[in-house]
């Protein structure tokens, strides 16, 4: 498995787009840095950006990388290899390398401002460690949408309308079902409809960790009594693990009846 | 040895393979034929677990070939269309194979052979279709397996390069070793084919010898004999 994985990554690291992805963050980085001059200030900024650019990128490679490598997997698919080897290794080889150029990328500049030295090195890494997380998570989903779809438009399509829904549509529907039922009482709800999307679910975990639950509202203190504790630390972390092991259990059980 | 069962496999709607019966013993060359469309390929990738079918058994080596994968270090494939990752070069993706694979591989006699020294360096997306289909060969090739499967092995070679495919399919042949050709082009199959499979609407027609083809037609060349059999089929 472990040199599947390490061609899908050198491959993957050869290619211009993991540049462009790198290069984005690192300037992203020194822009927000020298704008706001200040460290947990940038990271709001970047939380912001990281719960909804990391899951479109995350998708957008992975149908792309999947439809690309076709021929690559058909070629390892003749050779000596389990199939479940095959396909995890290539998951997992596109999730490293998106994740290192989010990693590094932000990281550099971060590093060079001195965020060792300053009280948020945490939170940063946190930050950090939830953008690797939503990577993973949707490269797997995207997968699971390239297998099921022979048509590259179409599973392109599938893959957009995912993260859309993921990063927009559901808090939309969201809000709205908030609205239409205020005169309930809804804090079971919200908690366990956030547990369903893990965009929000990270997005409520970093405000959370960021201590700007204030902004939240009466919302923020519901979630703060839930995920502050201990337990809706770990289960909020079980989830997220949840999400990831429940897409690369079906990319496994999708690929062994798949004929190529 | 190769015996497949009862092998069923449908692609939506279209059954392509129903109720295959085949037998293919150690040693020695054997043609699959048949009309566009009527399971070859389908057929091959089946025994390499590419395709899984919806019924039926497969044993390569008195082995089931269904939930398990280091069979296939006993077979060399080439596949019908030399299609590889285009931003490898030939020798990133020579190296890659051999590293994915256990064994001794004898890459360097075969790229003399078909003179790929120039391009090695070079992508295999900026490949012509000849030159890609020679790395496939050799790719196939390089390492020393029981069983050789080729789908469609001349398609796009030259001349030269032809004649040193046939040298080479004489020698493994002569190692004793088990060949299965899959090919559209009768007087190639009718030179090097010691048996003849054919294959139609999804079922094994007929398997001899090629003189046993001739004798069933009444025609000399293999081409023709072919022709027969579809006519009588479709008459």
């Amino acid at each position: 498995m472990l040199k599947i994985l390490k061609y899908s990554f050198y491959d993957l690291m050869r290619s211009r787009w993991s540049y462009v992805y790198f290069f984005f963050y690192l300037a992203l980085g020194f822009v927000l840095l020298f704008l706001n001059n200040d460290l947990s200030k940038a990271i709001i900024t970047l939380m912001n950006i990281i719960v909804v650019l990391t899951p479109l990128i995350g998708t957008v490679f992975g149908v792309m990388y999947y439809y690309n490598s076709k021929e690559f997997t058909q070629l390892l698919l003749a050779q000596p290899l389990k199939r479940s080897t095959i396909f995890f290794g290539q998951f997992v080889g596109l999730g490293a390398s998106l994740s290192l150029s989010l990693v590094a990328g932000l990281g550099i500049p971060f590093v060079l401002y001195g965020v060792f030295r300053s009280g948020v090195i945490w939170d940063f890494l946190s930050l950090l460690s939830i953008g690797a997380f939503l990577t993973f998570i949707f490269v797997a989903l995207a997968y699971i949408i390239a297998l099921t779809n022979e048509n590259k438009i179409k599973g392109f399509g599938y893959a957009i309308l995912l993260w859309l829904f993921m990063a927009i549509i559901y808090d939309g529907l969201f809000l709205i079902f908030l609205v239409v039922f205020e005169d309930y009482p809804l804090d079971k709800f919200a908690l366990i409809a956030t547990l369903f999307n893990p965009i929000d679910l990270s997005r409520i975990f970093i405000i959370l960790k960021l201590d700007i639950s204030a902004l939240l509202g009466y919302t923020g203190a519901v979630f703060n009594k839930y995920f502050g504790t201990g337990l809706g630390m770990l289960i909020s972390n079980g989830v997220m693990l949840v999400w990831i092991i429940l897409p690369v259990a079906t990319i496994l059980r999708l690929a062994k009846r798949k004929d190529f | 040895m190769i015996r497949i069962a009862e092998l069923y496999k449908k692609f939506g709607k279209v059954e392509v393979l129903k109720g295959l019966n085949l037998t293919i013993k150690d040693g020695g060359i054997s043609a699959i034929l048949g009309p566009n469309g009527s399971g070859k390929t389908t057929l091959i990738k089946s025994i390499l677990g590419m395709v899984i079918p919806d019924g039926g058994e497969i044993e390569v080596n008195e082995k089931s070939v269904f939930r398990n994968f280091s069979y296939r270090n006993e077979i060399n494939y080439l596949p019908q269309i030399a299609n590889f990752p285009g931003n490898l070069t030939v020798n990133e993706i020579i190296r890659m194979i051999r590293d994915l694979r256990p064994g001794v591989t004898t890459e360097k006699d075969l790229i003399e052979k078909f003179g790929l020294a120039p391009f090695l360096q070079q992508k295999l997306a900026n490949l012509s279709g000849g030159t890609r289909q020679k790395v496939n060969l050799v790719l196939t090739f390089m390492f020393d397996s029981e069983l050789i499967i080729l789908d469609e092995p001349t398609s796009g070679l030259d001349p030269v390069a032809m004649v040193h495919l046939r040298e080479l399919i004489a020698a493994e042949k002569s190692k004793g070793k088990t060949i299965l050709i899959c090919s559209h082009i009768m007087s190639f199959v009718q030179e090097v084919a010691d048996e003849i499979v054919f294959l139609l609407d999804g079922k094994i027609y007929f398997q001899g010898t090629v003189e046993q083809v001739q004798n069933k037609t009444g025609k000399l060349d293999l081409e023709s004999a072919i022709a027969e059999i579809l006519s009588i089929k479709h008459a």
